[in-house]
């Protein structure tokens, strides 16, 4: 608001000091009425030219939205109904339509695509629950830890966001060397230097182990995110909490349990639905780690679809697939925001 | 009214330019069959023949260099690694932007062939190149599926052979390689012990597992596809070649258990460093200088056969028609630089060079008689191209069957090698799997 009050002219909107409505909430229009007009020559301006300009800047983002969303998906869905192979992915409009067949094919648990798609998927189910749960345990552990103030505690929280921090293809592929069996560090520390794991060395990049590998990969990658999430959150608990509840004879444990992490509540509902969609539909760990062709024990959804697509190229049941698993997510996200909406609701109520 | 006037100007710019965005997105020209609208120029992706990348460029930077000076054009060279290769093509065939000239493993050409995307070679793009006679006939019968144009042309040949350290051989008495695989195992005893190993494998590298258990599946008189195309992965010889295979390693233990996880071929620095005798591999040489052996430390032999058998066709089939094809994408903007090019690399000059550089045999018959490929090393291999080598099926299933049967492979040897049992039932439940994933 730099212009003098008396270049408005009366009527086109309330000058700064008006009693009637904020300067701030009506300045744009202000503002801009002046400039149009620096000569006061017309009077009120078009209502409805001033309620479109919303809408027409907001038009590039939908459009974008659009592109880059709904497109793709709405390609995905009709893939999903086609026999789509090598032969038709120049022109996949060109494929054969075969209705629910590719559905039905990634659901028959009594054929191998079925049956190999419901292994992966309970696998991805136990890895994300897992990593979920081990990212949030460590996470906010680290940030209690550091929730009061000591020597050094910046340069540790630091430290803590590394492997956030790191791009996750460096970091991925420098843990699949680290795994390596006979020239890993880490058998070399486990086995040489521990003396654990018998004498043979163990393998982390095949096998039944690759599990543990991957999930190992997930939580180092994941939790500063639930550290640096919940650390901000601590921040705004007020301290006199914590210092009426000292008074009162409250241990740490009890102010940890009473008073912190009731006050994370609604941020631990963001944090555990952001963390359990990033983990379910994580693809980088376990391909950078193992290549096109995962370890059974560790074939995660994600790359299970990438490899009836990419890899055997049936891309129709590949985007069946998809959107199984697309609708399965959303499920599982409307039940969860469902439940932990009531839960709060019922919580504020009492 | 000035600023309504300039805020939907504004808009409608952004508005154009977002839909020129989307439209544009497909990119290129969908199904034109090249034109010559950026002459000056090629993008080339190579693949990985040398010991690494940079070899790769260092090899083949000169050439590209002396092509320039003679015509003119650049050539934007990409060395791909073979772990990335078939998706970057997959890739830029199904968004049509891809480059103007590619390497593709022979093997994958059926494959490749049959998305479209690659520029047919008839009589007419090969009397560009100097004439299909030019090339041998085994290396064009890898070049694309029978009765159609080829898809590609065949740039470097190659072969198995069994490669022995004569050293440990020397140490551990054995006077010549053995020509069987019961002598293989037997020899293997012999040398295996004290931190050595007879056998190098590279267990999850999938396309050398398709390559090693496709010639054993030959031996068995077995095959992978019957002659209408049809995946036969689970046939009893299928069942007993894989078994076979992992079994080197599993029960016979010649092989390093480490093995089982190997893909980036490995197995040739063990070689080198001496911790194994001997690798079943293709054209190795070079890379065996380049991990610092010298010729004449390897002696090379032709691989294995059943007992009482002899290198030869049918059971005696000891290994796969091995190369390196170069393709041109149909929708390239500069089809005759492409056809220059290609007919460059293939002249009898460059073959001989690059050939010799790689330690490939040349498939232009003009080339492959130059006294330079008549060593043993290469004579071996020549004789095994000749006379026992098949090609791997020239179906359009080929590159989905390398990557499902060899991840069987990887899952054996992984169990294998955890000391779990590979049984016959354990082998055909893996193949079984295999061919249902490609039935769908």
């Amino acid at each position: 608001m730099t212009s003098a009050p008396s270049t408005v002219p009366p009527g086109t909107g309330s000058p700064t000091g008006s009693p009637t409505g904020s300067a701030a909430a009506r300045g744009t229009g202000g503002v801009l009425a002046r400039v149009r007009r620096p000569g006061g020559g017309s009077r009120r301006p078009g209502r409805a030219r001033r309620s479109a300009l919303p809408y027409l800047l907001l038009l590039p983002a939908l459009l974008l939205e659009l592109l880059v969303h709904l497109i793709p998906m709405v390609m995905g869905i009709l893939m999903s109904f086609r026999k789509l192979t090598q032969f038709f992915i120049r022109d996949w409009s060109r494929a054969p339509w075969t209705g629910f067949d590719n559905y039905e094919l990634a659901v028959d648990v009594n054929r191998p695509v079925g049956r190999a798609l419901l292994d992966s998927f309970a696998t991805t189910c136990l890895f994300t629950f897992l990593s979920v749960a081990l990212c949030w345990l460590l996470g906010t552990a680290a940030a209690v830890f550091t929730q009061h103030s000591f020597r050094g505690r910046g340069l540790l929280r630091a430290l803590f966001f590394v492997p956030y921090a790191l791009p996750a293809y460096a970091a991925v592929i420098t843990w699949a060397f680290m795994f390596q069996r006979d020239n890993g560090l880490v058998n070399h520390v486990l086995h040489d230097q521990l003396g654990l794991g018998g004498a043979e060395n163990t393998f982390w990049l095949i096998g039944d182990n690759s599990f543990w590998a991957m999930l190992t990969v997930s939580v180092w990658k994941s939790w500063p995110f639930a550290f640096l999430i919940v650390t901000a959150a601590l921040q705004n608990i007020p301290g006199d909490l914590y210092e009426a509840a000292a008074l009162d004879g409250a241990g740490v444990w009890q102010q940890i349990r009473r008073i912190t992490l009731p006050s994370l509540g609604a941020v631990n509902q963001v944090l555990v639905l952001v963390l359990f969609l990033w983990t379910f539909n994580d693809f980088n760990t376990p391909f950078l780690l193992f290549g096109r062709s995962a370890p059974e024990a560790a074939d995660l959804v994600s790359i299970h679809i990438y490899q009836s697509s990419f890899v055997t190229w049936n891309f129709g049941t590949g985007s069946a697939m998809s959107v199984l698993l697309l609708l399965f997510l959303l499920l599982v996200t409307a039940a969860y925001l469902l439940l932990t909406g009531r839960g709060r609701k019922d919580a504020d109520a009492r | 009214m000035r600023r309504s006037t300039a805020t939907a100007t504004a808009a409608a710019v952004t508005v154009a330019a977002l839909l020129a965005t989307a439209t544009g997105c497909g990119g290129g020209s969908a199904d034109g069959a090249g034109s010559n609208s950026a002459p000056g120029e090629l993008t080339y992706w190579a693949s990985n023949q040398g010991a690494d990348i940079a070899a790769d460029q260092a090899a083949l930077g000169p050439e590209l260099k002396k092509f320039e000076e003679r015509t003119g054009i650049k050539v934007k060279l990409e060395v791909i690694p073979w772990s990335d290769l078939l998706n970057r093509i997959l890739a830029a065939t199904a968004s049509g932007q891809g480059p103007d000239v590619l390497n593709i493993g022979n093997t994958w050409t059926a494959s490749l062939q049959a998305t479209g995307a690659l520029l047919p070679w008839n009589a007419e793009n090969f009397e560009a190149v100097g004439g299909r006679d030019r090339f041998v006939a085994s290396a064009i019968g890898s070049a694309g599926a029978a009765g159609q144009d080829p898809a590609a042309v065949p740039l470097y040949s190659m072969a198995y052979a069994l490669y022995y350290n004569k050293k440990m051989f020397q140490e551990a008495g054995i006077e010549k390689p053995p020509a069987t695989w019961d002598e293989l195992v037997e020899t293997g005893r012999r040398i295996s012990g004290d931190g050595k190993w007879a056998l190098g494998a590279e267990g999850a590298n999938l396309a050398n597992n398709i390559h090693q258990v496709f010639v054993l599946s030959r031996q068995h008189g077995g095959s992978f596809f019957d002659a209408a195309g049809k995946p036969t992965f689970d046939t009893p010889a299928n069942v007993a070649a894989v078994k076979q295979y992992v079994d080197l390693m599993a029960e016979a233990r010649i092989v390093a258990p480490g093995n089982a996880e190997y893909d980036k071929n490995q197995s040739l620095q063990d070689f080198a460093g001496g911790r194994t005798a001997m690798v079943l591999w293709q054209s190795a040489a070079s890379s065996f200088k380049a991990h610092g052996m010298k010729e004449g430390d390897w002696g090379t032999a032709p691989v294995p056969v059943p007992a009482g058998a002899a290198p030869g066709t049918g059971t005696g089939v000891n290994s796969m028609v091995a190369g390196i094809n170069m393709a041109v994408f149909k929708n390239t903007d500069n089809l005759d630089g492409a056809l220059k090019f290609v007919g460059f690399m293939t002249s009898d000059e460059e073959q001989k060079i690059l050939n010799g550089t790689y330690g490939s045999i040349p498939p232009v018959k003009a080339a492959q008689s130059d006294p330079a490929f008549a060593d043993q090393d290469l004579t071996v291999l020549r004789d095994t191209l000749a006379t026992s080598a098949a090609p791997l099926p020239q179906v359009p299933e080929e590159s989905q069957f390398e990557t499902t049967v060899g991840t069987a492979v990887k899952e054996l040897f992984a169990d294998a090698a955890a000391g779990r049992p590979v049984t016959a039932e354990s082998v055909r439940a893996k193949l079984a799997k295999a061919q249902q994933q490609m039935a769908n």
